[in-house]
């Protein structure tokens, strides 16, 4: 449960659901506000009784004072998030931001690419190249149609966007990869890819660009504890060396990375985390029947 | 007049030394409460009684804070058990952990000259009980703090962080301490288990720090947040003292390290100590607890991490470690306690590989046999490999516990000074390159133990006083005498900003 309002911890000021697993909470922290920049992360604990769990910063508003997280509910505590955490209400912890922020180069034409949870990270760093001056071309990936958010923010920082929908409700019918060839195809002068997203995807970005030797930076999330470089769960293989996500990263070379390695990595703890979802939706399930 | 006191001999002190009481061996290595249940008032005075009061105190040497032991023996002996804390809080803050914690044997008990004939007074214990008794009562020493204008910044809340801010608020500061986790506490909250070092003593010590007007903030990662620079340039701060400790845990690089099933040490103890994933589900963090564990390492964290595993239901625990028993740099009485416990310790024997059950994960590590070379840097004598003879030890979880290196954060973020090795570097006060800025503690000596983070804390302390110009009430000022033009209002003009006064004879 979170904590109501007036307890310690970090007020929620606005909340906006996309979907039915797919919210959005815009927290109050002016000083990490201030801090972020792109490519980093925050780790947020709900309550006394929750788990640490690293979410990167979508947005962050330095005059409002806020940061915005988007979150989907796929597990056990993302699901309580999504039905405890409301405007007024407040999380336990906060911390961060976290890892090193992304390298925004010269690079004069970028291809940002997001898809499922990675939509939402990758709006700083589009938003960040438009800055810097960089010709910017969105690749977003959604399910379908009705899954689509931030259509209009990315509209506002991208040159080109191109949406993919797995049913083509929207936009292109296909996945990201299809955007990225296309974007490829049409500027063949592409000279950097910025790729978040599920690790299937962000491997399959990876394999896109690598014959076009397109440097590819990806945002690793692997599973993480402190986030401070102290318990080490969340180490990845880059290349052939062995690194932290949370202190070396979170963004790695995409070429580099050992994405199957990754994908097991992110298994740890799948019995346990099944058997607390499990016993969430039973006792939703339960709290439901009671008159 | 009382008849001056005779001399004691080692004739007439109680010849053996007073048993702690301990939880039964199979039982305690089923559950989480503390093991060492300590003294009773009448084994404290007892063992008390087997000080000798030898003039030369080893003790107090052997002990990197210098607590006056013989002192506050003395006072226990007398039955002044709040006479015995005031002296060891002149010196130390944290009786209650350090009787817990600290490798005595190699320090104050190890140089105890009852030591030479019999075994040493058990110096730990009775300064545990005192700190016991003290949480008991609720004694805290807060003193008459005359309040300067000058506000200390301390990155860290572990031993090190605890000891500069409690000294740093008796000398006036305002200070506030940051740490990146939602609890204070550092180390003795996420890695030393509840069955050696409560939360609630640790608790009940942060509580005393914060009578002397100390402020935690959690939540707040110094260096991403806002810089070390910032905290002096904009955020006000007239001195910073850093004590993140090393954290960055170390693996071989051996195959089969990535494979779900190993971990380090820092990982095993923070999800079930700090995050409770002991009481998964009632906590949301996991853990997936190992049928059969080893653990890389014979250090106090090795023990910690292998006395978890069986409390967390493992039916096997071995330890690995490439040196013999005796260079083991865990505590004796941890190393103890796990064998009585059922760790099976493997010493001379190094892990090659961590082998792959075919399903990502762990069916068990293969070996290979050391022996005992030449004595390397450390003194310690260096493992060397026999050829030929490795072997296979089954294991479903593996467990670094092989030590830490430097953590990057601060370095990242800072134009600190690092050494070699990515430590902070500091002269012989704990001064890094930037003014102002001080560090001590694992992030400036690589891992070490609770009390000598302490002792750096208290010497930073000692340093930033001299820094900001405050009178430092541990050091003897040479006696001047106050002249009419040295003095205002009879208080020494040399001295400024300081916290307490010496008055004029």
């Amino acid at each position: 449960m979170s904590n109501a309002a007036g307890g310690p911890g970090f007020e929620i000021v606005a909340r906006q659901d996309f979907s039915d697993v797919t919210f959005l909470l815009e927290i109050r922290h002016p000083m990490l506000a201030k801090a972020a920049r792109p490519g980093q992360f925050v780790i947020v604990m709900a309550s006394e009784h929750g788990e640490r769990i690293p979410l990167t910063i979508a947005d962050f508003d330095r005059s409002r004072g806020t940061i915005t997280l988007v979150i989907q509910a796929v597990g056990k505590t993302t699901r309580e998030m999504q039905r405890d955490c409301q405007v007024g209400t407040k999380l336990l912890a906060l911390v961060g931001p976290m890892g090193i922020p992304s390298h925004i180069g010269k690079a004069r034409k970028v291809l940002c690419v997001g898809g499922g949870l990675g939509v939402a990270p990758v709006y700083p760093q589009a938003r960040g190249y438009k800055e810097s001056g960089a010709y910017v071309i969105g690749v977003l990936g959604f399910r379908n149609r009705d899954l689509v958010f931030w259509e209009d923010k990315f509209r506002a920082c991208c040159d080109e966007l191109i949406l993919c929908t797995d049913d083509g409700s929207a936009g292109l019918k296909g996945m990201v990869t299809e955007g990225m060839r296309q974007a490829i195809a049409k500027h063949p002068d592409i000279d950097e890819c910025v790729a978040i997203g599920p690790p299937v995807m962000m491997k399959g970005c990876a394999e896109v660009t690598r014959p076009h030797h397109i440097h590819t930076i990806v945002s690793l999330n692997p599973v993480m504890v402190d986030g401070t470089g102290m318990c080490g769960g969340c180490r990845v293989k880059i290349g052939e060396r062995v690194k932290f996500a949370c202190v070396d990263g979170p963004d790695f070379d995409g070429h580099e990375v050992d994405f199957d390695d990754l994908m097991f990595r992110l298994q740890r703890y799948k019995p346990t985390e099944r058997e607390a979802l499990e016993r969430f939706n039973d006792s939703c399930r339960l709290r439901s029947q009671i008159p | 007049m009382a008849a001056p006191k005779k001399k004691k001999t080692i004739r007439m002190i109680p010849q053996a030394r007073t048993p702690a009481h301990e939880q039964e061996p199979l039982v305690r290595a089923r559950n989480f409460e503390e093991v060492n249940c300590g003294y009773h008032i009448e084994d404290a005075l007892l063992e008390a009684e087997r000080c000798l009061m030898c003039p030369e105190q080893p003790c107090v040497n052997g002990c990197p804070v210098g607590v006056r032991i013989p002192d506050f023996i003395q006072k226990l002996t007398e039955k002044d058990f709040r006479g015995a804390y005031d002296v060891i809080t002149a010196t130390n803050l944290l009786p209650a952990v350090c009787g817990r914690v600290c490798p005595q044997e190699n320090q104050c008990e190890g140089v105890c000259t009852v030591g030479e004939s019999l075994e040493p007074v058990a110096i730990g214990r009775l300064e545990r009980w005192v700190g016991d008794q003290a949480i008991k009562e609720g004694w805290a020493n807060v003193p008459y703090i005359e309040r300067n204008a000058f506000r200390v910044g301390i990155v860290g809340s572990g031993p090190a962080g605890m000891a500069c801010a409690a000294d740093m608020a008796k000398a006036g500061c305002e200070v506030t301490v940051y740490e990146a986790f939602h609890q204070a506490g550092g180390v003795l909250k996420y890695g030393i288990p509840d069955f050696r070092l409560p939360n609630e003593v640790v608790d009940a010590e942060i509580g005393k720090l914060e009578r002397l007007g100390v402020r935690f903030e959690c939540n707040t990662l110094v260096g991403r947040l806002f810089s070390i620079e910032q905290m002096i340039e904009e955020m006000g701060f007239h001195a910073v003292f850093i004590g993140t400790g090393a954290g960055y845990p170390s693996f071989m690089g051996i195959p089969g390290e990535s494979l779900n099933g190993v971990l380090s040490a820092n990982e095993l103890l923070t999800r079930c100590n700090l995050m409770r994933a002991r009481d998964f589900p009632n906590y949301d963090t996991p853990l997936q607890p190992g049928r059969r564990v080893a653990v890389i390492g014979a250090g106090n964290t090795a023990m910690d991490a292998m006395r978890v595993s069986l409390r967390l239901g493992a039916e096997k625990v071995i330890c690995l470690y490439r040196r013999s028993h005796a260079e083991a740099p865990a505590r004796a009485e941890e190393i103890h306690h796990a064998e009585e416990e059922g760790v099976e310790f493997n010493w001379l024997v190094s892990p090659v590989e961590i082998l792959d059950d075919g399903k990502k994960g762990v069916r068990g590590v293969r070996c290979i046999r050391m022996e005992l070379g030449e004595p390397d840097e450390s003194g310690r004598r260096r493992p060397v490999a026999v050829p030929g003879s490795e072997f296979e030890v089954e294991a479903d979880m593996v467990v670094y516990a092989i030590g830490t290196n430097a953590n990057p954060i601060i370095g990242q973020t800072s134009k600190l000074k690092l050494n070699k090795w990515g430590y902070i570097a500091t002269d012989e006060n704990l001064a890094t390159s930037i003014p102002g800025v001080f560090a001590g503690g694992d992030i400036v000596t690589g891992a070490a133990t609770v009390i000598e983070a302490m002792g750096a804390g208290r010497r930073a302390a000692g340093a930033m006083k001299a820094f900001l110009g405050l009178l430092d009430t541990d050091r003897v000022y040479a006696e001047r005498p106050a002249t009419a033009d040295s003095t205002l209002f009879g208080i020494d003009r040399a001295e400024r900003g300081y916290a307490r006064v010496r008055l004029p004879r």
